[in-house]
């Protein structure tokens, strides 16, 4: 007799472990290690967050605190590896195998313990690439997640910072997978439900926040005048002519100045309302300007900002907020958002070739991707039209009938031709490929692959790559952008300059723009401060980028 | 610290009548460059004094370029470079060259 | 069609600019004369050995101007190179400017941007302190004022903040710091409990415009902008000069009064709190204009002092 129901025997079997240590759904921290050992089995799939923000810290430190002769082997599903505790459990045996998304913090050590053979890799992913295998065939078993307050049925508040904790509960809890949540406390009634406590099954107090990253703050005192000309090439020469209402901005320095600039250089261009009025975004302290000036219809979340709650809860007109009035972001909601919904992408990168493919794997540094591949690809199941999504098809491919022709997401790859240290953008061989050999992956880690890549941006210029038809248009556009790097000072100038007549490449002079107006007064805001004032008092910057 | 000199004829003297411009700072990723107006109008120097070394053929392409485009004729270029990428020197070259092209107060 | 800045045109951030930016926005324009300019060259004899880049002007700008019409002398440091600090030259150009405003009986503003001494000309560099103390000493015993100006991204510390002490008013933003020992410096030396220099916002209560200006450690507190700075600084000309025994007995006399109230307290809330300031907390929120209002009457002036 076949038994269909061993995972749920299963379930209640750890459940009743747990219980010997708890007080109703409540774990005292005292005994977390000890309740860990009790209810986990080894070679278990495990999902820690490992938000991209948001870190279930307090767990974390418990469970890399096991016993690693009870509990080892375990295979680690998690978004993000932020926390050192992410990698210590790995080093002492208590996890064995990974797949992930992102690594930023731990970049060096990661790549250090991949190469050493510390960590069994599965897959570096994209974020809803793992969520979606979160339902077929990486469901954890058990799910270690944060969450802002509980109250005693295990009712959970997420907060401004839920982030992927819906997706991770309803994959795991729903097969029967077991649910503990770390809260800073446990009240008598949440500001809203995010989490239904049925679904939770274990709750830790554990007297203070979760940990979270501020990833998304920009000081306006760092963006350099290189970074402002792209920022005008971007608007001028992709954001107006395409029509871009709906997109994604990546994280970085490029894309905070574009938004800096929409109230001042857009408006003076007589785009607002025109351009950029809806956002897949997190809550960039720099769109706050061009909010406040009206040009942002609304903006969805993929998680929060350190500094930014008061702002978001006086603003709900634009954000997406919850009946307590505190934002409601979902990581996983959003990420479908920016494949569908919006019209473009643009982000930064490390390092890019003569095809056109983009990575941010280094030698010695392995970040991940982040929502990148997903954002920045074109998603051929997308059935509505808009205006850049048409445009942008024609330009690809003329030959075809309007009617049977698919448009194109617009992903812009955008940065300056030489990075931090001076290491060129361009290169010719991706580090990624050197890694893929050294780790024996089928796959080099390839953010953006070129066939999705549809304009390159650096302040020399604009590439654009759908209006290229062979190979060697690829690679001269590309060196056409590329400065004075070696790539850049390599190429073919005749072919260039054929290129720039057939707008394939256009300088900031084809476009009006004179690279000597790219100045720092151009910024809505130009400090913190002024961001700051901007919001009329309402965003608080964490003490980092503070100057008073 | 490695120095580079390069001399060029040029067709276009600058304009203006400024006798000197100074733009930029020496500071990390950053660079002065300071034009004096003493040359024959149909030549161009420029002198760099660089903490970066090996890039000389970076800088020929870089200060190549700025001559054929700008009106730099008769300046005698001096450059004090804190490592500062080649689009921030285009840039300050062409800012103090803009600055020189200034009508005196 | 070009798109110029005209956003933010007439507002010049006195904390972004650069020294030579300070200077024009603060002379009548075209008033501006350099002394030892960058054409002259005179740059740091000691940095080539270290591999380091010099420049022109050796950080430090000096010459004479007019301010509404005033005869001044201007000097003005570039906080971004080597971080505004004291080398030989750059020290010298200063020393030579104060007597120079001695000999002509001329008043002179002194634009501090400066993290102290350069670790690399560390002996020149303190020699040049010493001097340019008693030289600005000098220039007030002629009965010249020397004004300075606080607001840059490097502060005033160190030797600057000596000189600084020196001067007959100081003019600061709520940006601008001021003192000798830096936040690292105390960490380092007395630990993080003592002073967790990463907490920025105590950083700036300790030794921001705003706490300076209330403990009398600066006379006249401006908005982030270069006109604020100018208006403050005609103001500052106009009004009335001294530096006799007197004078100084007391300063002595208000700074011991001023250790014996404050001496024990933690934190600078607490001497806001000492002051009879209402809701301290709220200080470093406030726009200058508030701030202004909210502690009239209750700060500590070393006006009568100076």
């Amino acid at each position: 007799m076949t038994d269909w129901n061993r995972q749920k025997a299963g379930l209640a079997e750890r459940f009743a472990s747990g219980r010997a240590y708890a007080a109703g759904k409540t774990v005292p921290i005292a005994k977390l290690p000890a309740f860990l050992e009790a209810v986990l089995r080894p070679g278990d799939r495990v999902c820690l967050e490992g938000d991209n923000q948001k870190q279930a810290d307090i767990l974390a430190t418990a469970l890399a605190d096991v016993d690693p002769a009870k509990i080892h082997d375990l295979h680690m599903v998690q978004s993000g590896v932020v926390l050192p505790e992410h990698l210590d459990v790995f080093d002492k045996g208590i996890a064995r195998r990974l797949d992930f998304s992102y690594s930023g913090p731990q970049s060096a050590r990661i790549a250090r313990m991949l190469f050493g053979g510390k960590i069994e890799l599965g897959a570096i992913h994209t974020y809803l690439e793992l969520f979606g295998r979160y339902f077929i065939d990486l469901t954890p078993q058990v799910a270690l997640i944060a969450a802002v307050c509980a109250d005693r049925d295990g009712n959970l508040y997420t907060g401004p910072n839920t982030e992927d904790t819906p997706v991770v509960v309803e994959a795991t809890s729903y097969k029967s997978g077991l649910v503990i949540a770390q809260v800073a406390e446990i009240v008598d009634k949440v500001p809203r439900v995010d989490i239904p406590g049925d679904l939770v099954h274990f709750v830790v107090e554990a007297k203070k926040p979760f940990y979270v990253e501020p990833l998304f703050t920009r000081d306006p005192a760092a963006m350099t005048e290189t970074q402002i000309l792209t920022a005008m090439l971007a608007i001028k020469g992709i954001y107006a002519p395409y029509g871009v209402r709906r997109l994604n901005h990546g994280i970085g320095f490029n894309t905070a100045a574009i938004e800096l600039l929409l109230p001042t250089y857009g408006e003076a261009l007589g785009l607002k309302g025109r351009i950029c009025t809806h956002f897949a975004l997190n809550p960039h302290p720099t769109l706050i300007p061009a909010i406040e000036a009206g040009w942002v219809e609304q903006v969805h979340c993929f998680g929060s900002e350190v500094g930014m709650e008061d702002y978001i809860a006086a603003r709900s007109d634009i954000f997406f907020t919850g009946p307590d009035g505190s934002l409601r972001s979902n990581r996983a909601f959003s990420q479908t958002a920016g494949l569908y919904a919006c019209d473009m992408f643009i982000g930064s990168t490390l390092q890019i070739d003569l095809q056109g493919h983009s990575s941010t794997i280094t030698a010695s540094r392995i970040a991940g991707f982040g929502g990148a591949p997903n954002m920045g690809s074109d998603p051929r199941g997308r059935r509505h039209a808009s205006e850049p999504w048409l445009k942008a098809g024609a330009e690809a491919d003329p030959g075809t009938p309007a009617s049977l022709r698919r448009g194109r997401k617009l992903v812009v790859q955008i940065g300056e031709t030489f990075g931090d240290g001076n290491a060129s953008l361009f290169v010719e061989k991706l580090d990624a490929l050197e890694l893929a050999a050294k780790l024996k992956l089928d796959l080099a880690p390839i953010m953006v692959y070129a066939d999705d890549v549809t304009h390159i941006v650096t302040e020399e210029g604009i590439a654009n790559l759908l209006l290229c038809r062979d190979r060697d248009d690829y690679e001269q556009a590309i060196r056409g952008v590329a400065g004075y790097s070696e790539i850049g000072r390599a190429r073919d100038k005749k072919m260039v300059e054929r290129l720039r007549e057939r707008k394939v490449i256009q300088r900031p002079e084809d476009l009006g723009i004179d690279p000597l107006d790219a100045d720092r007064r151009l910024l809505a805001a130009r400090s913190i401060k002024d961001i700051v004032r901007s919001s009329g008092g309402l965003y608080r910057p964490p003490s980092r980028f503070r100057n008073w | 610290m490695e120095k580079l000199s390069f001399q060029f004829k040029t067709e276009k003297p600058a304009g203006g009548t400024r006798p000197q411009a100074l733009v930029g700072v020496v500071a990390s990723g950053n660079l002065e460059v300071l034009l004096e107006r003493v040359l024959p109008t149909d030549a161009c120097s420029i002198d760099i004094a660089t903490a970066a070394h090996g890039f000389g053929t970076v800088w020929q392409a870089v200060v190549a370029d700025f001559v054929s485009r700008r009106a730099a004729g008769g300046l005698r270029i001096s450059v004090n470079d804190g490592g500062a990428r080649p689009d921030t020197v285009a840039l300050r070259l062409a800012q103090a060259v803009r600055l020189i092209e200034e009508p005196e107060a | 069609m070009s798109v110029t800045a005209t956003h933010n045109a007439g507002n010049l951030s006195w904390y972004e600019a650069s020294a030579r930016q300070r200077v024009a926005a603060l002379a009548d324009a075209g008033s501006f004369i350099e002394f030892i300019g960058p054409e002259q060259r005179e740059m740091s004899p000691h940095l080539a050995v270290f591999a380091l880049p010099e420049q022109f002007d050796d950080g430090m700008i000096i010459g004479s101007a007019k301010l509404d019409g005033r005869d001044v002398l201007v000097a003005a440091q570039e906080g971004r190179f080597m971080g505004g600090a004291f080398g030989e030259v750059h020290g010298a150009k200063l020393t030579g400017l104060l007597r120079a405003a001695r000999t002509l009986k001329r008043d002179a503003l002194i634009l501090f941007d400066t993290g102290g001494v350069r670790l690399q000309e560390a002996n020149a560099g303190e020699l040049a302190i010493a001097e340019i103390m008693r030289a600005l000493i000098e220039a007030r015993l002629a009965g010249c004022k020397v004004i300075g100006l606080i607001g840059g991204r490097a502060g005033c510390y160190g030797g600057g903040g000596l000189i600084a002490g020196c001067c007959s008013r100081l003019i600061v933003s709520e940006q601008g710091r001021l003192s000798v020992s830096g936040p690292e410096v105390i960490e380092t030396n007395r630990g993080i409990e003592e002073f967790d220099s990463r907490d920025r916002a105590l950083v700036w209560r300790t030794m921001g415009g705003k706490h300076r200006y209330l403990i009398g450690g600066a006379d006249i507190l401006v908005d982030d902008e270069a006109i604020a700075f100018r208006e403050a600084a005609s103001a500052a000309l106009r009004g009335a000069s001294g530096f006799d025994l007197a004078v100084l007995t007391a300063e002595q006399q208000r700074l011991e009064y001023r250790l014996e109230r404050f001496g024990a307290m933690r934190d600078a809330v607490d001497i806001w709190t000492g002051l009879g300031i209402a809701e301290p907390a709220s200080l470093p929120e406030l726009t200058t204009e508030d701030f202004l209002q909210q502690v009239q009457g209750k700060r500590e002036a070393a006006d009568d002092a100076r």
